[in-house]
């Protein structure tokens, strides 16, 4: 990239990084930003808008490098849980509390700090909505990186770009010029450039089509894998919660009426009426009197 | 022109008869490009689903026969009739006409297709009148009626209430009801669940069912869930890219044989099944020729 390229941002990013103390500067690899991996624990979260609740006393922890699925229809809540984590969502009561694996000396971060900011990360539902439309991909995955004061943009974002498939050739292109698949791809770039350990999926395949949700779904599984990544996953779709997640959530109403395992739940081994007629519906319409 | 089919027709002709349809859109340097490109089928008393991807023409197809192609879009066809009618060359009256009375589309979300301004009371009853000529207290009544017929217990509610008071899925009943008031003989439901909850999706795709079946009207069921159509559908067609590239008997599914189709089926997670990874749609330039 050229300095007339790089425009007011090119000034902007050197002084951040010049502010910023050198800690950031070795991180070539995943175990120098954070050395263990890191899980999730939520605990007796309740989030109130006015006088309606939105989720009440939920709790739930997710291991280090486990996969967990929150399910449940419009109105429960299960997005709200995730923006909740992230800060989001004003936490009226509760605790969220990230949990390192083994025993770590230093604790992890806590909610609100910048560091935890860079370890939780989010993807949207709508990646035509999610990314700036005005915004190159590169713009849009530097923004991230000026935020927490990383240098090295160049390698991390051809990086970051490699591992969700896209190539360099994505760059420099409008979000408008890529399609649905594509966009999903650069969101999740843009969260994966900072390494986070945990990410939070909010519905990240129900604005694509069959195909591409299958390649997305695909990607997720091989990132998960190969970076060691918790993952929140929200959906209403319970086909694909059980397809990435082991563990999974069933909400109704702001609140968890349900935990059940991925394979509990392949099997219909499960105790809850509402979770029994989710399962249902996934299966398609049935004709009472043919 | 009525709202009833003239009693010369027989049941047993098809109620929609489309050959080779193309519908074309100028690109930015004029040059037309189709999105429907040679779409042909005969739709009888029958569930009939249209099943694609985002793209493929699922929509354009459903919008021509309505006559509702955006402005700048050309439509072409061998042939397009509706009950006899050549709906290529109908006047724009005959088409409104027919649009809403003989012909009705239901749409995908209750929020953005209901006026916001009207209560779905007034927009049930607006609809009726234009094409029967009844007295406000009829009409009035005949709505009621018809908002109950699509289970909404507390008609009188409702009938006065806008659109962003009611629920997702009471939105679509009351655009069923809309659409279903003037008895079409033909309905063409783009992704009518698409935005409903999955537990909503089923009750309402319970009562479509139900209304097609009593009133023995032809339904097109547009939809990108090749599973959801299966299971409500007698006979599916499968579009790639502006053409129909399998048709099938949605029992038969199982059976499919184009390779997108199939491959359509075999790319979604099933609950029991474990897949990792997934298998995914390897696109061959050749679906699209």
């Amino acid at each position: 990239m050229s300095a007339a390229q790089q425009g007011p941002w090119a000034a902007q990013r050197s002084a951040q990084v010049k502010e910023e103390p050198a800690q950031l500067a070795a991180d070539t690899e995943q175990s120098a930003l954070h050395p263990t991996r890191l899980g999730l624990e939520v605990q007796g979260l309740r989030v109130v808008y006015g006088d309606f609740v939105a989720v009440a006393d939920t709790s739930f922890r997710v291991e280090p490098g486990a996969s967990f699925g929150i399910v449940g229809e419009s109105g429960s809540g299960k997005s709200t849980v995730l923006r909740a984590i992230c800060g989001l969502a004003p936490l009226s009561v509760g605790n969220v509390q990230l949990v390192a694996a083994g025993t770590s000396a230093d604790a992890p971060p806590n909610p609100g700090s910048k560091p935890f900011r860079r370890l939780v990360q989010m993807v949207f539902q709508d990646p035509y909505g999610s990314l700036h439309p005005r915004q190159t991909v590169d713009r849009i995955l530097s923004e991230p990186l000026v935020i927490h004061g990383i240098k090295d943009e160049q390698n991390r974002i051809e990086r970051a770009l490699d591992d969700v498939g896209l190539g360099g050739g994505f760059r420099f292109r409008y979000p408008h010029q890529l399609s649905g698949g594509q966009r999903q791809r650069v969101a999740l770039a843009r969260a994966l450039i900072l390494q986070p350990q945990v990410l939070l999926l909010d519905e990240p395949t129900s604005a694509l089509d069959a195909s591409v949700q299958a390649e997305v779904l695909n990607l997720l599984e091989d990132l998960r894998e190969r970076m060691g990544l918790t993952f929140i996953m929200v959906s209403h779709d319970l086909a694909v919660v059980t397809h990435l997640c082991d563990q999974i959530l069933v909400m109704q109403r702001g609140r968890a009426v349900e935990r059940v395992s991925a394979t509990d739940l392949a099997a219909r081994r499960v105790h809850q009426d509402y979770t029994r007629t989710l399962m249902q519906a996934s299966g398609g319409f049935v004709r009472v009197n043919p | 022109m009525t709202a009833t089919p003239p009693p010369t027709a027989n049941p047993n002709d098809p109620i929609l008869v489309v050959e080779d349809l193309h519908v074309a859109y100028p690109n930015r340097d004029g040059v037309l490009v189709d999105v429907v490109r040679g779409v042909s089928f005969t739709l009888g008393r029958e569930r009939l689903g249209l099943v694609g991807e985002s793209g493929s023409g699922k929509s354009q197809t459903g919008r021509a026969i309505l006559g509702l192609t955006a402005p700048g879009g050309i439509v072409t066809a061998r042939r397009l009739e509706f009950r006899g009618i050549d709906l290529l060359h109908c006047t724009p009256a005959q088409r409104r006409q027919m649009r809403g009375g003989r012909i009705a589309m239901v749409l995908q979300d209750p929020k953005y297709s209901l006026n916001p301004v009207m209560t779905i009371g007034a927009q049930v009853v607006e609809s009726l009148r234009a094409h029967a000529k009844l007295s406000k207290r009829e009409a009035r009544q005949r709505a009621l009626a018809a908002l109950r017929a699509v289970q909404i217990e507390d008609a009188e509610r409702v009938f006065a209430l806008y659109p962003h008071e009611v629920s997702g899925g009471m939105g679509q009943r009351a655009m069923i009801a809309m659409m279903l008031i003037a008895n079409p003989e033909l309905l063409i439901a783009d992704e009518p669940t698409s935005a409903l909850d999955v537990t909503v999706q089923l009750e309402v795709l319970a009562l479509l069912d139900t209304l097609v079946a009593q009133s023995g009207m032809g339904l097109i069921f547009i939809s990108h869930d090749l599973h959801l159509v299966s299971s409500f559908c007698d006979r599916v067609l499968v579009m790639y890219a502006g053409k129909i590239v399998e048709e099938i008997a949605a029992t038969d599914l199982a059976n499919a044989k184009h390779a997108y189709t199939r491959g359509l089926l075999g790319c979604l997670p099933q609950l029991g099944q474990s897949r990792h990874p997934l298998p995914v749609l390897d696109r061959q330039a050749e679906w699209s020729l």
